[in-house]
């Protein structure tokens, strides 16, 4: 590890003026394993731990605020969360370890960075990790890499479950600026897209702190996260699906379906939850679902086997989220 | 360097380190507690997990300056020879190692594991959110996973730690 000089931050105001050249730690559980390797070698860090950003409380109109610093382990069972928001339940207890899910936070969750082996390899060029050195995982071994959204500059998957769950769920993340301000963002503009800068992994500037995550007011409807690995447990998803289906009688009154493991962020697709709404569940209308969804696909060898996998994932869980028959 | 005091096993040390060292580290080379073992280093092998405040965790994922005023419990403070934990009996009566690696992790992760289930925490492998009655032996596997053994002595380490979930509910 390179040394670096540390500093306990006592709040909110105090993290964000020693921020700006800085790198915050909270759980610390993927920062300090990229330190490690040096793949991030921050000058200094700013330790948040014992900031007061650890509280699950209601909001006026209905919605949940998970502070910043919640553990996984605590999101995962606060009772309003399982009872609400039973996808995000899911999708957490899927990830990780015991053991990691205790250290690991809401806010430092957010930002975890990809899992992709050639940046995590520092004898290697990665443009994630040096701008502009090259991508060798488009040749190379690509398993567990992009099949939507990536660019010619990067082919890396965000890993994450926790913010899958959160983009089904249209959550909200309070980030706060130098400025004192607090921006809201929505929780499917925060990750971005590989593009021409894949080093940049979500729209945080240089001292902003996520502060929280906002849930929407609980909706109507069955919550299933689906996760797909090589591993029973304690592994990175291949593929993973986040869905908040609501019927109106006999038809869809709306699907909220987010993945993982797929692209550069958690990907939701509107043209794919059009051409279900309103529709009466059917094998063809999954599968046409699945079309939509793959239409610009694209595998690089390894990863191929993604394509068809994600399409029967997709209809699995539209067939379990529609079924009358099981219990909501 | 970092001035940090720590609470380890009801003993409280003060330490003056690198603020590059880990907490496993501080543990093993700068408090001579070598129970607590380096495995992979990188938070996959779960070798290093120690209690830190009630909860297990992955001490080669944390720095030691993180901690400051922390109560800690490592594999020694469970129980010592002549008077061993409930689970460290077990995991002897049940032969739930090989060569033994592994284990003061398994011991300190299912100490905690315990008490998260006591408390009603659900899994990936519960059928509904409510968290299980009784640890069935899918349950503890998957609480455990983060705890890896090379010689594969799982299935003696699930008997052990049932053995211990029976007599507690």
């Amino acid at each position: 590890m390179k040394p670096f000089t540390y500093a306990r931050a006592t709040d909110r105001a105090d993290a964000i003026a020693q921020g700006g050249n800085a790198t915050y730690i909270a759980g610390g559980t993927n920062l300090l394993d990229l330190m490690k390797l040096e793949v991030m070698a921050p000058d200094k860090l700013v330790d948040i731990n014992r900031l007061d950003l650890a509280e699950i409380s209601g909001t006026d109109d209905g919605a949940l605020r998970i502070g910043a610093l919640v553990t996984n382990s605590d999101c995962a069972a606060d009772t309003r969360v399982r009872q609400d928001y039973p996808v995000l339940s899911r999708a957490i207890l899927a990830g990780a370890s015991g053991q990691l899910r205790n250290k690991a936070t809401t806010g430092g969750n957010l930002c975890q960075r990809t899992r992709c082996y050639y940046f995590y390899d520092m004898a290697i060029p990665c443009n994630k990790r040096e701008p502009g050195s090259g991508c060798q995982a488009m040749q190379g071994f690509n398993r567990i890499h992009a099949i939507l959204g990536a660019s010619d500059a990067c082919i890396a998957t965000y890993p994450g479950d926790m913010a899958v769950a959160m983009t089904a769920l249209d959550a909200q993340i309070q980030i706060e600026g130098a400025d004192g301000e607090t921006r809201l963002v929505p929780i499917q503009e925060f990750h971005l897209l590989p593009g021409d800068h894949p080093e940049k992994d979500n729209i945080l500037a240089a001292g902003e702190l996520i502060t929280g995550v906002i849930l929407p007011p609980p909706v109507e409807g069955k919550q299933i996260y689906r996760k797909v690995r090589d591993r029973a447990s304690y592994a990175f998803a291949l593929c993973s699906l986040a869905a908040v289906v609501e019927m109106d009688g006999e038809t869809i009154a709306s699907a909220a379906l987010a993945f993982g493991g797929l692209a550069h962020k958690p990907w939701r697709d509107p043209d794919v939850e059009a051409l279900l709404v309103g529709e009466k569940p059917s094998a063809d209308l999954f599968g046409k679902a699945a079309d939509q969804l793959l239409a610009d696909a694209q595998g690089y060898g390894s990863n191929d086997f993604k394509i068809p996998l994600t399409k029967r994932v997709l209809i699995s869980v539209l067939k379990e989220a529609t079924d009358k028959g099981a219990a909501a | 360097m970092e001035t940090t005091e720590l609470s380890v096993n009801g003993k409280t040390h003060k330490l003056e380190a690198d603020s590059r060292v880990t907490l496993l580290d501080a543990l093993r080379n700068h408090l001579g507690l070598t129970g607590t073992k380096k495995g992979c280093d990188h938070g996959q092998c779960g070798a290093c997990t120690v209690i830190v405040e009630g909860r297990r965790i992955n001490s080669c994922l944390t720095l030691a300056c993180m901690h400051d005023g922390d109560e800690i419990t490592t594999i020694e403070g469970l129980g010592e020879p002549g008077n061993l934990s409930a689970l460290q009996s077990a995991f002897v009566a049940h032969d739930g190692f090989q060569c033994g690696y592994c284990t003061p992790g398994q011991i300190c992760s299912a100490t905690a594991m315990l008490e998260e289930a006591k408390a009603g925490w659900p899994s990936f492998v519960s059928d509904d959110l409510e968290g299980p009655d009784a640890l069935s032996d899918e349950e503890i596997s998957e609480r455990m996973s983060g705890n890896l053994c090379r010689c594969a002595a799982y299935p003696n380490i699930v008997d052990a730690i049932r053995k211990v979930a029976g007599a507690k509910s």
